[in-house]
């Protein structure tokens, strides 16, 4: 008998939006000979005295649970290290949660927070994940449009028109992916205040904050006044630390809110890897040469692929953080997508459409360069000859 | 000798690849190209670039394939010969790759590539014993390079494992 598994699955999983990357993927995936500047993450592999830690981990037999907020000792270390790097205080016992990637941390956030149809601000072009958790937590998610001519910046105005009487709460990630645009103290606390005038919560994705290559640094939406009550703060070792097959993430928050996302975790997952945990406590302790290590490489990246798309004709904005950049290709006349899948077939480069990211994202796509920068010329090369074509 | 940020950055990048075009580093670094040229200069010039060697592994051509040995050298420096002198006699030979005076019990380790066993072991008991105020030598042949100067030789650590495409 053959069923009609629609009637049985749940409706707002089927109604939740593809994603424009994994479409993309399963092309890019088929060819070979593919320069890709659509990954994600960084290409380094993690530190060896964190993966030697794992093996140690292991060898020890730290196989078992852990408590579901995650190991005291990663917990008081994660508690200085946002300290030391932030500025803000958060109780290890009460306030942290270890979580299975920062993904997960605000899966939790939103299912702490969100009830039936209250409104989540989203700032656009965004991580693809953020809509469809709000949508998953029975929330609505609300796009906040932003363009290039102010480098893809959230004004307070922009906040304030999006405000209704079911806005619960702002989601901001600076560095942002997919435009590596980052927010400076003084452009947080214009938008702080709006969120404080309107008494809502602030999420911020703060994953990239290890990444930031101007000389005012990264300053966190947690550390500005009035904020941290009100603010739950997600960050993780994906990035900064290059450990994104790990699966370790966390947030920090007031205790009543970690509290209520404990409650979910136990039922969820119950506690992110034992061994895995302890490994990330050497991350933290002993590892801040290798990230800076990494971030000068990203910064020299940064710098040579920017001129290098102003070079081949796609003006492109200095993003301030992560490892992204967000060119326009609206003067080639094609779409994202058009301009995306017509540079894989004919020049074997990989980019991601910028309507992936949002509606505000279509007219840009992003391109990674965590990546050798023998591939980055390779890939300018390429995509330099994929414009001259189109003329 | 205290260097410029655009000096260390020149030569985190050199370090890492000296072929790469001075353009290339131009643009990583937002400096220009002759701005680069002319700092490229000035470090060789201070020996702080002391020179731009390539990495060969000889032992997988045929016919190239060579023994090296690190031997432990012991002297007594006597008066108007000291270590210097004594270590620029030995390391004046092509075969010798290098030569560091050391802490502990012996003075200076050598290095020293030949065609053959034979010809390492020549050397150590022609050459190198046999110079005045060298007492004693213990050679050590190496049986496999794991990783040289940094670079790991065989591994792959360097294989991108990742997805052509990711969030
Ligand atoms: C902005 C942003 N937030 C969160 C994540 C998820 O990170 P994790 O690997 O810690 O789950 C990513 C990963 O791409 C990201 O870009």
């Amino acid at each position: 008998m053959s069923m009609d598994y629609e009637q049985y699955l749940s409706k707002t999983a089927i109604d939740l939006k593809p994603s424009g990357i994994r479409r993309f993927f399963d092309l890019a995936a088929s060819m070979e000979g593919v320069v890709s500047l659509g990954v994600g993450e960084p290409d380094f592999i993690t530190p060896w005295n964190i993966r030697d830690e794992a093996i140690n981990a292991l060898q020890d037999g730290y196989t078992s649970y852990t408590a579901n907020a995650g190991l005291i000792e990663l917990r008081q270390e994660i508690s200085n290290y946002v300290q030391r790097r932030f500025d803000v205080h958060y109780d290890p016992e009460n306030q942290i949660i270890v979580t299975v990637g920062a993904s997960q941390s605000l899966d939790l956030a939103f299912r702490a927070i969100v009830n039936p149809g209250d409104e989540v601000l989203i700032v656009e072009p965004a991580f693809v994940s953020y809509a469809s958790l709000v949508l998953l937590a029975g929330g609505v998610p609300v796009p906040i449009s932003t363009y290039s001519d102010n480098g893809f910046k959230v004004t307070p105005e922009q906040i304030e028109a999006a405000i209704t009487d079911k806005t619960k709460a702002v989601l901001i990630c600076t560095p942002n992916n997919p435009t590596g645009t980052c927010l400076n103290k003084e452009e947080l606390t214009q938008i702080a205040n709006v969120i404080q005038k309107h008494d809502l919560i602030c999420l911020t994705d703060e994953i990239y904050a290890e990444l930031t290559y101007d000389d005012d640094g990264f300053t966190s939406m947690a550390s500005i006044p009035g904020m941290y009550e009100r603010t739950i703060l997600i960050n993780g070792f994906s990035k900064g630390f290059a450990m994104t097959g790990w699966r370790l993430g966390f947030v920090a928050a007031p205790k009543e809110m970690v509290d209520l996302m404990v409650k979910i975790y136990q039922y969820t997952t119950m506690c992110a890897p034992h061994m895995l945990q302890r490994a990330a406590i050497e991350a933290l302790q002993n590892s801040t040469d290798q990230v800076e290590h990494m971030r000068e490489s990203y910064w020299r990246r940064r710098n040579y692929i920017v001129q290098a798309l102003n070079n081949i004709g796609l003006s492109c904005h200095i993003p301030g953080g992560a490892f992204y950049v967000f060119p326009s290709i609206k003067q080639t006349g094609l779409s994202s997508e058009e301009f995306a899948s017509e540079l894989l077939q004919q020049e074997k480069v990989a980019v991601v459409p910028g309507n992936a990211f949002g509606e505000s994202g279509e007219g840009y796509i992003r391109c990674s360069y965590a990546t050798s920068i023998e591939q980055l010329q390779e890939a300018m090369k390429r995509m330099g000859r994929f414009i001259d074509s189109l003329k | 000798m205290k260097l410029s940020n655009d000096e260390l950055n020149i030569l985190a990048i050199l370090e890492e690849n000296h072929r790469i075009s001075t353009e290339t580093i131009a643009m990583q670094l937002n400096m220009t190209e002759e701005n680069v040229h002319r700092t490229i200069k000035k470090l060789e010039e201070d020996k702080i670039i002391v020179s731009y060697p390539t990495l060969i592994d000889w032992n997988q051509i045929e016919g190239k394939e060579t023994v090296v040995a690190m031997i432990d050298v012991k002297v007594t420096p006597q008066h108007g010969v000291g270590f210097d002198e004594i270590a620029e006699r030995i390391y004046r030979y092509p075969e010798v790759n290098s030569v560091y005076l050391m802490s502990g019990t012996y003075d200076l380790s050598v290095t020293l590539e030949g065609k053959t066993l034979q010809e390492v072991s020549k050397f150590v008991s022609n050459k190198l014993s046999t110079i005045d105020n060298v007492i004693s030598t213990t050679t050590h042949f190496i049986l496999k390079k794991y990783k040289h100067d940094g670079v790991v030789i065989e591994g792959n650590d360097d294989d991108d494992k990742r997805m052509v495409v990711t969030p």
